[in-house]
């Protein structure tokens, strides 16, 4: 019982993970929190489900079109709310994002309607025993995908030379010029690559709980906020450890104190963050 | 190489520089003096494009540069070694020495630059994993410079080198410089440490609340009795008896 839903914990906190891995990058970059993230992981899903639906595509690349979709409607995000608020008071932005994310929920409305959409496809998961341990492959697969995910992200920041000029861009954006580092190209790659993590998720999350609607993204999307927070925001690996932390306590909360609360308990965390420790836990910015 | 034309420049309304000209000509170290906010960082931004002047011209090997964004003016060869050093702390020491030449086309060359620098400057080879912020000041320095030349610039700019720097480790920084002039490398070199920069430098300027009040060769500028009394330290006594 603990361990299952120690799983299932881990299992929705690494989807929290990857939503929360594109907060923070943007956070880092450019220090304004994107409230629309939560639709951009909508977007990937629609996507995908569209996509299927038409029984023409397979799986891998109805994936892989739902996360291209999400990172192109974070860049055109960035080009068309965030850019030319630059240098504009903080509260400006922040305000443009929110209403992003209005616009893109009314917009997903509009076209696609209030109904949930089943997944397209069917998928055969099967419980399987580790160690003694019942194991959902569709939990394992999830799983198994975020964490590569987040792999290939850390090498990216770490190893490559594009990942550096990123961090310099938030450690130090006028000496990042000073490299030859387009500041607003770096932008712009964070955009598209932290949108693209939040559509894969939408794409895991519409399989998982097998729907696919315009609010999908709302409580995903303050969840995933709140994860960014706890872990603190700006920090990758605090992304990541502040995702998983959180669907973990969601999940025995849920189990333990009452299901009714579940939803309750990211905010109680953020709330509780907020006024105990409000750098989260590996406090710090840029890497 | 470099020419500045009664340039102006300053921070919103506020006029910093009030119209300065100097040039710094091929394989020339030239030194840029003066005191606390007299303008000198302003003018290196100026160079730089990170505040694009008001008025006036600037120019480096015949382009001008007035209205280019940093990322070009580092593409045709200007490199500065910002004040207060500015690595980036988070990143290892090799880290940031390949973000040193992040605009060059010749990544490979690149590369093998960063081996022959490490082998020039042992401590950016023994401390390469560690994060630049855990380094010294002296030695943020050096990386500083070694991040600059990285870019293989064609003209150097350094903005006060010797700042905040223990006594040892100024002189192994001018060392550096030194070595960098007689290697051919063309510097322009902005200082508060007179003393140090005149040793090192061919010819020099004076900058005071935003205007050249004095200009000549070192040794002119080591003998003028101004430039003693304000920033060789020489006491009114020393000078006038
Ligand atoms: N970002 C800024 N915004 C507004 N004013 C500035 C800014 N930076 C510098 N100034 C002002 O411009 C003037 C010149 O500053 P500058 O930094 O160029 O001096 P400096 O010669 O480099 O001095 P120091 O030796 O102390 O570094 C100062 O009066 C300073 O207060
Ligand atoms: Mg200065």
């Amino acid at each position: 019982m603990f361990l299952q839903q120690l799983l299932n914990g881990l299992t929705t906190g690494s989807v929290y993970a990857l939503i929360a891995l594109g907060y923070t990058m943007i956070y880092g970059i450019l220090g304004l929190i994107n409230f629309a993230q939560g639709e951009i992981y909508m977007c990937g899903a629609f996507v995908a489900v569209l996509l299927l639906a038409t029984g023409k595509v397979n799986f891998y690349l109805a994936f892989a079109a739902g996360m291209v979709a999400a990172a192109l409607l974070g860049v055109a995000l960035e080009r068309v709310a965030f850019r030319p608020l630059r240098g504009a008071h903080p509260l400006v932005p922040l305000i443009s994002a929110i209403g992003a994310s209005i616009f893109l929920q009314s917009l997903a409305l509009l076209l696609f309607g209030p109904n949930d959409r089943p997944f397209p496809i069917q998928f055969t998961f099967s419980t399987i025993t580790v160690a003694g341990l019942p194991l959902s492959t569709l939990q394992g697969a999830i799983l198994a995908a975020a964490l590569g995910l987040m792999g290939l992200l850390m090498v990216f920041v770490r190893y490559t030379r594009y990942g550096k000029a990123i961090v310099a861009c938030a450690l130090d954006r006028d000496t990042a010029r000073l490299m030859g580092i387009n500041v607003d190209r770096m932008v712009a790659l964070t955009f598209f690559i932290g949108s693209a993590l939040s559509g894969a998720a939408g794409v895991m999350m519409a399989i998982y709980y097998n729907a696919t609607y315009p609010r999908m993204g709302l409580l995903p999307g303050l969840k995933a906020f709140s994860a960014a927070i706890l872990g603190g925001v700006g920090n990758i690996p605090g992304a990541i450890l502040g995702g998983l932390l959180l669907g973990v306590a969601e999940s025995l909360g849920a189990a333990y104190v009452s299901s009714g609360y579940k939803d309750a308990i990211a905010f109680a965390i953020l709330i509780g963050v907020l006024l105990l420790r409000p750098q989260g836990i590996l406090k710090g910015r840029g890497d | 190489m470099l020419t500045l034309k009664s340039v102006q420049a300053g921070y919103g309304r506020l006029p910093v520089l009030k119209g300065i000209s100097l040039h710094v000509r091929p394989g020339e170290v030239v030194t840029l003096i003066g005191g606390n906010g007299a303008g000198k960082t302003t003018t290196l931004q100026a160079i730089c494009g990170l505040l694009p002047p008001r008025k006036g011209l600037i120019e480096f090997a015949g382009q001008e540069l007035n209205r280019l964004s940093p990322e070009r003016i580092v593409a045709l060869g200007l490199a500065l070694v910002p004040e207060g050093r500015r690595v980036f702390r988070t990143l290892s020491v090799s880290a940031n020495l390949e973000l040193g030449a992040f605009h060059r086309q010749d990544q490979k060359q690149a590369r093998r630059d960063l081996g022959e620098l490490q082998e020039r400057f042992p401590i950016l080879k023994e401390r390469s994993r560690q994060p630049a912020g855990t380094l010294s000041g002296g030695e943020q320095q050096i990386l500083a410079i070694g991040r600059a030349l990285m870019a293989r610039p064609r003209l150097l700019m350094l903005d006060e080198p010797s700042m905040g720097l223990a006594p040892r480790m100024v002189t192994q920084v001018y060392e550096i410089l030194k070595e960098l002039k007689e290697a051919g490398t063309t510097i322009l070199l902005v200082e508060q440490n007179a003393r140090a920069a005149l040793k090192v430098a061919d010819r020099g300027y004076v900058l005071e609340t935003g205007r050249i009040i004095l200009d000549g060769t070192a040794a002119e500028l080591k003998e003028d009795p101004e430039v003693q009394r304000a920033y060789l330290g020489k006491g009114y006594r020393e000078v006038w008896e």
